[in-house]
């Protein structure tokens, strides 16, 4: 493959215009130590047809959804992506776009981006969104690097019925002795109210929470602001067609994995970093953001805004170091909840709801496995606690052609359920289940 | 040859939002009926008034942004000249061969033995990425290039800190991006600011007289961003090393020396890359991007765990977790793979011959515009190009017209503007960086367009102070919009 488009003529009266005699004499300034004396040992390059025959090949090797039936979930979740989402968000005049720093030449990513601003807030129920971050645990992350600004304190309580791989994350971040780390116990799977003490920056919640389970949150979020801590929820936007919005539960910053609105599942990204506060941090807030205005003939326009947060300007002062972000999944974002609108997120978010308590009822039921947390309420994922390991109860379940998990520890198995999974699918994996432990 | 530029004409467009657009019981989607009994949310967890979100039909969504991504300007547009972001055309067949369901459709936490190909996918980009940057091993864990560095400088710390000391500061020169400084803050070390000499090159003296054992490290890009090679580069490398300091190489101007010259040989220890500039993978307005960080073998220790690992006797690849002294995860799955399949396209799709032809037409393609325009924007420094340049835009400051006016007369001329007020210590800077992928052609309309603007700044300067005239919206108020901030409907 070449994409460079000079002519053998094309080089030579290019180097004349230049009044140079060879390519070589391009790189002459580089000591000659330093040149690379020899090939790169990378193979020769391929024309576009044995390049899509070694893809074809590579792709061949995986084993995907849609041809093993996914009801895995823990951070990643196979929910319908409409039609419209990539064959607009996949138009070139955006995807082969550059950050939008000449706005008379980027309305339509910048007005995208404001529109996704607004349905950030909307969901959240929290006034301030930013135009997008790298995933969930990153946006973590940045929200406790807010919540040590605004309190001038550096412990983070977080429930230890949060994501693994969020806790994980936010630990190497803080290793730079920004702040550490303690976990609240979420005994019977909900995260228990915690004493807050005065050095308490943030209190983290994941709402639902890893296991699936509803949290209790607008009680930890009280705890938390009597101690003049910030309240941190980490939340599934899918569930907030049906779910009291994070705003509503006494968040005051919410982060979230954006992936389901409209992204594919493309092994763990590119994904989406969601993160909505309150005007208090408007100006701690990381990244990027959009505003509305006027151009010099008065008619409305979007640039980049409060730009004095952000590293190009504020260098080793700025609220944080990202640049480029997730922009086309916040774009492709903005077309998926378009599409749904208020009434199917509401109907997407029954659909869970209903789909994962009924494979819930049926499992317990029907076969020798028991929930992890017979009593709680969750969204659209529950834990099943097997006698066998999980991960032979999950290599059992693949051979039979189904996707679940990931393990929860030594003694449990997240099972998800979306939106496009049947009744017949749902009771073709209890079948399986029950298969599996017998 | 300029591609079509984002022009207002004929009626007046139709601009409203899509809050704008909504009507009452108006819908897009569909599902299928609940095919379950229905359950509900219990009372104190239940959402009483749904979001406000539009309602909207499909034909409406559609319009609307397909109108949308006609007044945005992109690489299929058009010439797109901006300095230290290589703005190369991106392959169609790479957004195919990403668009494989056994690419596409994976999920994060499907067993090893299920994707394979995956697995082999990455350790293979791994395997080409070591050899053109001259490094051992490397993570794909980083989504964006500031994420690459901050993962850089967290293994830097933990380096230092297993041999005894973390050390305080990192030293960066005045002509790097902002977000060198933003990310050694954020590794928790202070920022130490070393000159760029007359030439434009770190100021070797300079550097010698601050360095000592509390520094951990010099980050660099090399090419630098003012598109010079650092001649020096073992000198400096030699007095890093010789305190112990580490070396960091910015891979944002990597594209220069691909098959040419490579980090490794030159002294340096972390490398982080940028996949959206080096590899082609498309910008998507802002991102999403991959920054994967190589380093040498005595920092392998540290990478962020997992990282892919080949069974030569069975051929099989897995996750290596048993990584002791890793800084830990610093993404939450295995980084942006779905970017990462396409530079792997890009690299291989090119090969060694391709990738060093690559670096030489980007740098031919930079000394040619610099030839064709610098009697009217003059470089900021002597010293011969590689894949960019800055020139100056001071020449016109007496007639009153700014870089800025220049970079906005362009956009009515047809082009998008090069990056301007950008290395900080150029005055009126405008950074050009044409990349490979531009013809000859395209390089003289542009330095035609840059030499009548130039021309019009002593003749007519209002047609540069008024610009931009014919697009669909024209300067716009930013301090209005700090001032009084409207970020949501």
């Amino acid at each position: 493959m070449r994409f460079a488009p000079h002519t053998d003529d094309d080089v030579r009266a290019m180097l004349a215009a230049c009044s140079l005699s060879s390519i070589d004499e391009l790189f002459s300034h580089i000591p000659p130590k330093l040149r690379l004396d020899r090939e790169l040992a990378i193979p020769e390059g391929l024309s576009e047809m044995e390049l899509v025959s070694e893809m074809r090949r590579l792709a061949a090797r995986n084993r995907h959804a849609d041809e093993l039936m996914c009801f895995a979930g823990g951070g990643a979740y196979d929910h319908y992506v409409p039609a419209a989402v990539w064959a607009l968000a996949g138009r070139s005049e955006l995807y082969t776009s550059y950050t939008p720093y000449q706005p008379e030449l980027s309305q339509g990513v910048l007005q995208s981006l404001f529109e996704y601003q607004s349905m950030i807030t909307a969901l959240t129920g929290l006034e301030v969104s930013n135009a997008s971050l790298y995933d969930g645990p990153t946006a973590l992350v940045e929200a406790a690097h807010m919540s040590t600004g605004a309190t001038g304190r550096t412990r983070i309580l977080l429930s230890e019925a949060v994501d693994r791989r969020y806790v994980q994350t936010l630990r190497t971040y803080g290793a730079g002795e920004h702040f550490t780390v303690d976990t609240i116990p979420a005994p019977g799977g909900v995260t228990a109210v915690p004493d807050v003490g005065g050095d308490v920056a943030a209190v983290v919640v994941q709402h639902p929470n890893f296991y699936g389970n509803l949290e209790p949150t607008a009680a930890v979020f009280d705890a938390a602001r009597a101690a003049g801590a910030r309240a941190i929820q980490v939340f599934d936007p899918l569930s907030l067609g049906i779910l009291a919005p994070p705003g509503e539960l006494g968040a005051d910053i919410a982060v979230g994995e954006g992936q389901g609105l409209g992204n594919h599942l493309s092994y763990g990204g590119p994904y989406l970093g969601l993160i909505a506060a309150r005007p208090a941090d408007l100006r701690r807030m990381p990244g990027r953001i959009v505003g509305e205005t006027v151009d010099v003939d008065g008619r409305r326009g979007f640039v980049l805004t409060l730009q004095a947060r952000e590293q190009h300007i504020r260098r080793e002062k700025a609220t944080s170091n990202i640049c480029t972000n997730q922009t086309l999944m916040a774009v492709a974002s903005t077309v998926y909840l378009a599409w749904l609108g208020p009434h199917g997120l509401a109907e997407l978010g029954r659909q869970c709801l209903a789909k994962s308590r009924y494979a819930a009822d049926r499992i317990s039921d029907l076969t020798p496995a028991e929930l992890m947390w017979p009593g709680a309420e969750f969204f659209k994922e529950f834990a099943v606690r097997t006698e066998t390991p999980p991960r032979q109860v999950q290599r059992k379940l693949l051979d039979a052609g189904f996707l679940v998990g990931p393990a929860v520890g030594d003694e449990g198995l997240l099972v998800s359920v979306t939106e496009r999974r049947t009744r017949e699918e749902i009771d073709r994996l209890v079948k399986a289940f029950g298969e599996a432990l017998s | 040859m300029t591609g079509a530029p984002v022009r207002r004409d004929g009626p007046d467009i139709d601009r409203r939002t899509l809050k704008e657009r909504s009507r009452p019981g108006r819908r897009a989607w569909s599902m299928p009926e609940l095919d379950v009994p229905g359950t509900e949310v219990s009372g104190r967890q239940r959402r009483q008034e749904p979001p406000d979100l539009p309602e909207v039909s499909e034909t409406d969504i559609v319009r609307h942004f397909t109108r949308l991504s006609q007044i945005n300007y992109g690489v299929d547009t058009g010439f797109y000249p901006l300095g230290s972001c290589s703005m190369k055309y991106n392959p169609k067949v790479a957004e195919t061969v990403a668009a494989l369901p056994g690419f596409q459709r994976l999920h994060p936490h499907q067993p090893e033995d299920t994707v394979q190909g995956a697995l082999e996918l990455l350790w293979r980009l791994e395997r080409a990425l070591c050899e053109i940057t001259g490094m051992a091993r490397a993570t794909f864990q980083p989504p964006a290039g500031a994420s690459g560095e901050l993962t850089g400088l967290m293994i830097m710390r933990a380096y230092h800190t297993k041999n005894g000391n973390p050390r305080s500061k990192v030293v960066i020169p005045d002509s790097s991006h902002g977000t060198n400084p933003a990310s050694v803050t954020l590794s928790g070390y202070k920022v130490v600011q070393v000159p760029s000499d007359p030439r434009g090159l770190v100021d070797l003296a300079a550097l010698e007289r601050l360095v000592d054992e509390d520094i951990a490290g010099l980050m660099l890009t090399n090419p630098n961003t003012l598109g010079l090679f650092e001649e020096e580069i073992q000198g400096v490398a030699a007095a890093m090393h010789r305190v112990g300091a580490l070396l960091y190489y910015d891979g944002a101007n990597l594209n220069a020396i691909m098959g040419r010259a490579r980090p490794g040989d030159m002294g340096f220890d972390i490398v982080h890359m940028n996949t959206h500039k080096t590899f082609a993978t498309p910008h998507g307005g802002g991102g999403p991007g991959a920054g994967p960080v190589a380093v040498n073998a005595r920092l392998e220790p540290f990478l962020p765990a997992p990282v892919v690992a080949l069974d030569e006797e069975s051929g099989l690849y897995h996750w290596d977790h048993d990584r002791p002294d890793s800084i830990g995860r610093v993404h939450g799955f295995h980084g942006n793979f779905g970017v990462l399949v396409r530079a792997f396209a890009y690299v291989f799709g090119h090969g060694r011959d391709g990738l060093r032809e690559v670096g030489e037409r980007a740098v031919l393609n930079a000394n040619y515009l610099a030839c064709r325009v610098k009697d009217a924007f003059p470089l900021a420094f002597p010293g011969r190009p590689m894949h960019e340049f800055v020139a100056t835009a001071r020449p016109l400051r007496k007639g009153g017209v700014r870089a800025m006016d220049v970079a906005k007369r362009l956009i009515d001329l047809g082009f998008h503007p090069p990056t301007v007020y950008f290395p900080l210590i150029v005055e009126e800077a405008m950074m050009i960086e044409p990349t490979e992928t531009e013809s000859l052609e395209t390089l003289d309309a542009f330095a035609e367009a840059m030499l009548q603007a130039a021309k019009e700044a002593h003749e007519d300067p209002h047609l540069l102070h008024e610009a931009p005239v014919t697009t669909p919206v024209r300067r716009l108020d930013e301090a209005r919009a700090a001032r009084e901030p409207k970020l949501h409907w």
